[in-house]
Formats: C-alpha cells, structure tokens, sequence
C-alpha cells in the first residue's frame, strides 16, 4: 500500500473498506444462516413429528411445532411391538466388538507405533487397505462363512463380522494417539528401572487413555449403526435395533409419527456420544495430513 | 509424522552410565541382552497376531472365497450341502456381462455415485470456505448442526427423508407447493427411478457433507494468511485467490476426501433398501443391491459374487489413488 497517500484521504478510504466488509459479513452471516437450517431440517423434523400428537402429524397442512406437546407416540413405539428386545441384542453386540476391538486394536496399535520390525510397513499398509474393502462388496462370501461356522442368527456371528470394520480403524485411529506421547517418556521410566510392559502400564497408558475411550465410542456408534450383516445374520426373532427401526410396519401400514420416536430414541443417544468424542477423534483422522 | 516418531524405542540402559555400580555380571547382562533381542524380534508379531488371525479369517478368507464362488455353480443345493460346488469357468462372468440390464446397472451406478460425489465435494468445499468468512455465533450454529446430522444413524436418516418426502404428509410436498404456480399435492417421488435416486441422493450427500466440511475447515485453518493476502495484493480476485494458493495447499486433504466418498457412494445400499421398502425395483438397483438380490433373492450366490468383484473391480483404481496420497504425506512411513 502507498505510504504517500494523504491521511483524510486514507480515512475515508477504510470507513469506506469497513462498511464495505461489514455488509459483506452480513451476507456471509444470512448465507451461514441458511446452510445451518438446510442441515438441521430432518434433525428438527424427526423430533418435531416424534413430540407432536399423532394426529397433528397427518394434518395436510404441516404443524412446524410440537405444541402441545404429546408422548403418545413414543408409547406407540415401545407397545406397537418389542423395542427393548432389539435395543439389548444391539447394546450386547456393539460393546462385545468393542470390547475385543479395542484390545486386540490396542495390542496391534502398539506393535506398529513402537517396534521396528521387518514387515512393519506391509502390515501398515496391508491394515489400510483392509480399511478400504467396500463390506457390502463381502456380505456373499461373509453369509457363507458363517453358515459354515454355525454364526448364522447368533450375536457372536455378528460381533465377529463388526470386528473386521471396527478392528482396522481402530489401529489406524491408536497408532495415531500413541505417536504423539513422547518415547522419551517411556524410556525415562525404563532408565528408571520398570520393565517395558510396566512402562507401558505406568506411563502411556494413562496418557492414551483418552484416545482409547474417544476411538472405542467411535467404534460402539458404528457397531449401533450397522445394517446390512445385521439384516442378513439375524433371523426376524432376534433383530438389532436398526433393522427394528427399519422395518417397522403396522398393519396399518407405515406409521410415521411411532416412526420418528422411535428414530428420536435410537438418534439422539447417538448423536450425544458423538457429540462428546468428535473434537478427538477429528483431530485424529486428520492429523498431518496437510503439512505446510 | 516422520519415520523417526514412530521407530523403535532405543533400549538406553546397557550403555548408560546411570545404572547402579554392581548391577550384575557382565555375562548376566549380555545374556539379558540377547534375550532381549530376541524377544523384541518376536514381540511386535505376537502384539499383532490377534489382530491379524481376526482380520484374516473373517475378510481375507471371505476375499478369496468371493473369488473362487464368481467361477462356480452355487445356488441352494450347494449351500445347503447336498451337492458338491461345481467349476464353470467363466462362464457367470459371460452371463453377466452380456445382460443389458446388469450394464445399465453399471452407468447407473457410476452415474449416482459420481453426482453424489461432485455435489458432496463442491457443497463441502463452498460451506467451507463461508464458514472462514460467517461470524463466530454463525460457525458454531453451523457446525452444531453438521455435527448432528453426521452423527445421525443411517437407517434413522433414512427413515426421516422417507417421512419428509411422503406423498401426502411429507413436509417437502407441501413447501414446494407453496411455491406460486407448483402443486407437488399428492407427488410420489418414488414413482420414477430417476427422482427416487435423486432423492436417496439428496440423503447421502445430506450425511456426507458434514465430514467433509468439518476435515476441510480444519484444513483451511492451516493455510498461512500471509499467502492469500500476498496473492490479493499482486492483484488476485477471490477465485485466484481460491484456485492458486487455498486450493494447492489443501489438495492432499480433497484427494482424500474424494477417493473416500467415491468408495462410501458407490456402496451405498441401505438407502435404496430401505426407501424401497426391502424391494428395489430394476430401475432403483445399484451394483450393490443388484449382487445382493442376485445372491439372497433368487439364491445364486456365484452371480452375486461375481456382480460384486466386478465392483470390487472398479473401485481399484480408486483405492490406489488414495493409498498413494497416505503414502505421499507420509502417514504410512
């Protein structure tokens, strides 16, 4: 910029500058404004519909409040037919893969954060890759294994089979939070007399903590969320949640409103733990990959 | 994240100085020494085996089995065992690619996939960029709400835009007829396949878009402002400014991104399952729900499998790109 302009003239020019931008932001502002009810829309509907009266919901002319508001289809949901049943199959299963995922994960993590070895790379990308199969691509050969496994229809065939999405994720998601703490750490208490499992134990593990809760969250919403193995694995008798929800018909054909609160009980728990770990686990997915 | 973060943790006490005088014999330690070496040689691999067993039973051993079915004749007698798998050669690969429906199966699906991409990619890139430009208020609204709407399952998702697109009910009906001159009263949007996908569409990218808003945002926070104000001072408009400082620092993280929602897009499956009610018509299919009907709708289990490599297939070179790209910044090191 010219140092030689005039100070009036210079003045002006930024009131000028300022009014500018501050209209400009405005506009930004009503921009962002209109992109957050685009998003927010079917969330607000979902539970909109779920609080409002049944009745209100089939009214030609859209009711976009729930006033008054009306439990009576949450009660529909639970008594139309068995909720509780497929919500325990679905707890049952998710904490099962996390459980064992998130140990096996970790044992994994550690052996390629923290060992040189010769294979180190291939595992590495072999786990990447393995992170990259379309699953819906392996729902054939996946059904037969378990038929031959005697796995068809039990929640322990399930388990096995949300442990190939939650296990590579899992690693991927640790080696990333175990690189970042310090080996001098570890080392520091090895100098210091602990053996290397108890350096593990004293030292990184109350430091990876975290990062195990936030990836083993992560892992029990996308073992809650699954559909597919869960339509096909599971006979009618024993569905997860999921396939509750989406085949949930009445013989008075689909019923909206029961719908939405049933979708606002599966949802907003959901949406709750995501909330909690998502800073996490962003930062993790993310980390180096733009290096300035 | 460079190869010396994540080597091995250097065992320091046999060469310090710091251990206590009298701490064993010198055979004691190299004897502890070698041990040592050997278990560190052995260790990482009993750490990983769990892991390994696990992935290789459950997905390696399916992969080849995909493959060696798509030359079979498998249907329900096989499966249930009363006769033997018999080789065909190639002939359910014949089969297949010489049905017409199984090609428009093909287009259709590079055709939803790659729409679902362009429009997840450029909408995320562009609330992006607004979200660097909105107040502060404006930004944690925005992302409050791309939060919850990534976080929501899919199958409640789905079951939402089902309700809002309903004939009678549905909200988007009577919003579009409130639109002077439109009457949407009473419009199926299930009735052709063409609006129907658009509007499975809508839901994917609706559910898409959030991660990559979210990851870009977190991108563009990295590049240096000096860049892009240099850049507007040698005389850039906001394109330039876009196309040739923002956009070449933030390339690694929309390849990524990209090579992802390509492979997300070209799986979908619930979406069409369950707004079709468990019954896609032909002109709803996707090569995933297309191998699926194949394989536990009529019981041929060789043609699903095949329908699925040939998909498998196609998304390779994909794969490859992304690979390549985690190579390049170097996360796999």
């Amino acid at each position: 910029m010219s140092a030689l302009t005039s100070r009036p003239t210079a003045d002006n020019r930024l009131n000028a500058v300022n009014r500018r931008r501050r209209n400009a932001k405005r506009g930004w502002n009503l921009l962002g404004l209109l992109v957050f009810v685009l998003a927010a829309f079917p969330v607000y509907w979902m539970i909109n519909t779920a609080f409002k009266p049944a009745k209100d919901s089939i009214d030609p002319t859209p009711h976009f409040f729930p006033w008054p508001v009306s439990l009576e289809n949450f009660h529909r949901a639970l008594n139309i037919s068995d909720f509780w049943g497929p919500v325990e199959r679905s707890l049952i299963v998710s904490a099962s893969t996390v459980v064992i995922g998130a140990f096996i994960g970790l044992l994994a993590a550690l052996a390629i954060s923290r060992f040189a070895f010769r294979g180190r790379k291939i595992v590495i990308v072999g786990i990447l890759t393995v992170q990259m199969v379309p699953l819906v691509a392996m729902i054939i050969p996946v059904f037969l294994l378990l038929n031959q496994i005697h796995q068809i229809d039990k929640l322990s065939g399930l388990v096995l089979t949300y442990l190939t999405f939650v296990l590579p994720f899992t690693v991927w998601t640790l080696r990333g939070f175990i690189v970042n703490i310090p080996k001098e750490l570890e080392e520091a208490a090895m100098v210091d007399g602990c053996s290397r499992t108890g350096a593990f134990i004293r030292v990184v593990f109350p430091l990876l903590a975290p990062g195990l809760v936030a990836t083993s969250i992560y892992g029990f919403i996308q073992a809650w969320n699954e559909f597919l193995y869960a339509l096909l694995v599971m006979s009618q008798d024993h569905q997860t949640a999921t396939v509750w929800l989406g085949t949930f018909t009445t013989q008075h054909g689909t019923e909206y409103a029961p719908m939405m609160a049933g979708s606002t009980m599966m949802g907003i728990p959901v949406v709750i733990l995501f909330l909690l770990v998502q800073r996490k686990m962003a930062a993790g997915l993310t980390a180096g990959a733009v290096k300035g | 994240m460079s190869a010396a973060d994540t080597t091995t943790t250097q065992v320091p006490p046999p060469r310090r100085h710091s251990s206590p005088p009298g701490h064993g014999t010198g055979r004691a330690r190299a004897a502890r020494r070698r041990r040592f070496a050997l278990g560190r040689a052995a260790t990482p691999w009993l750490l990983l085996a769990p892991c390994i067993l696990v992935l290789v039973l459950v997905l390696g051993y399916p992969l080849i089995k995909l493959g060696t079915l798509s030359f079979q004749d498998y249907k329900k007698p096989q499966l249930w065992g009363f006769k033997p798998a018999t080789w065909v050669g190639f002939d359910n690969y014949q089969a297949i690619l010489s049905d017409h429906e199984f090609w428009s199966v093909v287009v259709r699906t590079v055709l939803f996939a790659g729409s679902a991409v362009i429009l997840t990619m450029v909408i995320g890139m562009l609330v992006a960029l607004l979200l660097q430009r909105v107040s502060g208020w404006v930004r944690t609204l925005v992302n409050i709400a791309l939060v919850a709407s990534w976080a929501m399952p899919v199958v409640v998702a789905v079951t939402v835009f089902k309700w809002m697109f309903d004939s009678d009910y549905g909200v988007v009906n009577w919003t579009l007829s409130q639109l002077p001159g439109v009457d949407y009263t009473g419009h199926n949007w299930f009735a052709s396949g063409p609006q129907g996908l658009s509007v499975i569409m809508l839901q994917v990218v609706w559910g898409a878009i959030p991660f990559v808003v979210i990851t870009l945002s977190a991108g563009l926070t990295q590049v240096p402002k000096e860049l892009e104000e240099a850049a507007r001072l040698d005389g850039a408009d906001a394109f330039g400014v876009f196309r040739y400082v923002t956009l070449p620092i933030i390339k690694p993280l929309v390849v990524m991104m990209t090579t992802l929602s390509v492979i997300w897009d070209m799986g979908v499956f619930a979406q069409v399952w369950l707004m079709r009610g468990g019954h896609p018509e032909p002109e709803f299919q996707l090569l995933t729900t297309y191998s699926y009907e194949k394989a536990f709708g009529v019981n041929d289990y060789a043609t699903g499998s095949a329908i699925a490599l040939l998909t498998v297939l196609l998304l390779l070179g994909v794969v490859a790109v992304y690979m390549r790209q985690m190579l390049k910044i170097g996360e796999v090191e």
